[in-house]
């Protein structure tokens, strides 16, 4: 870790001057990625503004009878809160998806949205990466890339934004609050993260100083039939090869409204309204899942060792609407399905 | 994108510390104070400035649960945090859960199953534990192993640490 200097933020305008005043600047929330990214030398910030002391820790109701997540609030509380456990249990489940415990407790969901791809050669520091150093080359085409996109990829990049919380907000349709020099502006889910295009080097799409105060959940009710299904290489602590976020309202066995979106499948959290019209107005059948399942993968590009994703992406597309159709992964269950 | 913009006024600046500060910790009970640079992360903190080397670093980078100790009641990875980020918590250490005369039942329950071999993973898995057992989350066996996930056991010992738990999570409070 290369040697900086720490203050601690007074207020949220005066964070966002310090970091428009100085490219060095960091912010750090709970330190689970950014510290980790130090270790390896990846991120060498020369000071770190601590936001801990900002008063961004709360989930309120918002006044349009959603939900309000300060960027404060942690992974596990947020999970384990009693409104977000009945009206949003996707994303309950989605958040005790990923990490472990410990890390749960010290991740914010502001921090969530902003932790880097896992691609190996991003992290080692002997190989070219365009993410890391943009023009270098990626390693990951025509090397080692089973944990690679296989959706929205591009000649520079094909890593994978990481988060499972993520696919639930997409799903969920979240709006991010964000604020920078210019004052506070909202950003829809779908538009936070990008593709990474020719600048991979890019997650997201804030300008640098900007900060993020709160998520949104929106006033809708997808409480009843959802499913988080996360494929792994073991039963936890593990990213996801492929995960499914998946909602419906139905009316009988029709489906009213229909939310699906992917993880471990590109750069960005992959939601796909095309397949959710797909659904839409259709019978909850395997049928209907498999067209929409397909609609989702027909451009998907395999690399070689990733290319199993792509069949299995299919088939957790499928399970995870079945599962949501049934409702078989209710609130009060949504922990014990947690373990399959 | 942008769908609402507001000018807000500007704040008062950031307060600035020196590149090595004074933190002050409460450390299994002792309010302790310490000259570190910031880039000094909590584990480090306690294994080297306060010579409480119970506190384990396996893998230095949140894979492993070694460094698990207690903030303010709550379980974390002491490597992926800064010591000058925890100024004034409340840290409960492996040395501050129980003593050799009167040891935590966790400990107890770990050396009557057998629940260690090397024994390196042994004071994050416990004190995970502890704070698994305060979070009442975790009902079935099922949910003792997903919440105990976070702590690798390269021994392989798995099987007894989750009886251990199991017994103390099933015995009634005296
Ligand atoms: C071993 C391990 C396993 C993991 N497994 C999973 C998993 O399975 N699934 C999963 O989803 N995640 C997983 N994670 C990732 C974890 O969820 C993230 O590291 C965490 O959410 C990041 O949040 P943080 O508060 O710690 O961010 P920090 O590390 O503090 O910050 C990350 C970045 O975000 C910026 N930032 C933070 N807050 C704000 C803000 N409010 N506004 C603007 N910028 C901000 C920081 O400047 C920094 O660049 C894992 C992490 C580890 C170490
Ligand atoms: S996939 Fe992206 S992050 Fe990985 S080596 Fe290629 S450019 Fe770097
Ligand atoms: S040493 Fe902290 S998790 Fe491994
Ligand atoms: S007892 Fe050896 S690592 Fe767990």
């Amino acid at each position: 870790m290369n040697s900086f200097t720490y203050t601690r933020a007074t207020a949220v305008d005066a964070a966002v001057r310090e970091k428009s005043a100085d490219d060095g600047v960091k912010f750090i929330a709970g330190g689970t990625n950014l510290l980790d990214l130090m270790k390896e030398n990846i991120e060498r910030p020369t000071r770190l503004v601590d936001i801990n002391t900002l008063p961004l820790t709360t989930i309120d109701s918002t006044p349009e009878g959603g939900l309000r997540l300060g960027a404060l609030a942690t992974n596990a509380d947020t999970a384990w809160h009693p409104e977000v456990e009945k009206r949003y249990p996707l994303l309950s489940q989605a958040i005790l998806a990923g990490a472990s415990p410990q890390l749960r407790n010290m991740a914010t969901d502001g921090g969530n949205l902003f932790q880097r791809t896992r691609c190996y050669y991003f992290y080692d520091l002997a190989t070219p990466c365009n993410k890391r150093e943009p023009g270098s080359g990626c390693s990951a085409i025509g090397g080692y890339n089973r944990i690679h996109a296989i959706l929205g990829t591009s000649e520079s990049c094909i890593a994978t934004h990481p988060s499972d919380m993520c696919v639930a907000l997409a799903a969920l349709n979240a709006t991010v609050r964000v604020t920078g020099k210019n004052g506070e502006r909202t950003v829809q889910f779908a538009d936070f993260h990008r593709l990474p295009e020719d600048q991979p080097q890019f997650d997201n799409t804030l300008a640098p100083d900007e900060i993020v105060t709160a998520i949104d959940l929106p006033n809708e009710d997808f409480s009843q039939n959802f499913s988080y299904l996360k494929l792994r290489d073991r039963t936890s602590y593990a990213f996801a090869l492929v995960s499914v976020a998946a909602a419906l309202q139905l009316e009988g066995n029709t489906i009213k409204e229909a939310r699906l979106a992917l993880g471990g499948v590109a750069h960005k959290p992959w939601r796909d309204s095309a397949a959710e019209n797909l659904l839409k107005g259709q019978p909850a059948t395997e049928e209907t899942f498999r067209r929409a399942a397909a609609a989702v993968l027909q451009d998907a590009k395999g690399y070689g060792h990733n290319t199993f994703k792509i069949e299995l992406a299919k088939r957790a597309i499928v399970r995870a609407l079945k599962q949501a159709a049934e409702g078989t992964q209710h609130a009060t269950e949504a922990f014990k399905n947690s373990n399959p | 994108m942008s769908t609402s913009t507001t000018q807000a006024p500007l704040g008062p600046p950031a307060i600035a510390l020196a590149p090595v500060g004074t933190v002050t910790l409460k450390i299994n009970g002792v309010e302790r104070q310490l000259q570190i640079a910031p880039w000094t992360t909590l584990l480090d903190a306690l294994r080297e400035y306060l010579d409480l080397t119970g506190t384990k670093k396996g893998c230095d980078h949140g894979q492993c649960g070694a460094c698990t100790v207690l903030v303010d009641g709550k379980r974390i990875n002491s490597c992926l945090t800064l010591a000058v980020m925890k100024e004034g918590a409340d840290i409960t250490t492996i040395e501050g859960l129980g003593t050799e005369e009167k040891l935590h039942p966790l400990q107890q329950a770990f050396i009557d199953h057998d629940a260690f071999q090397c024994g390196y993973c042994t004071p994050g898995q416990i004190c995970s534990a502890a704070a698994l057992l305060t979070e009442g989350k975790a009902k079935t066996t099922a949910e003792i192993r997903e919440l105990m996930s976070g702590n690798i056991c390269r021994c392989g010992a798995y099987t007894n640490i989750v009886a251990a738990i199991e017994e103390v999570l099933n015995t009634p409070k005296a």
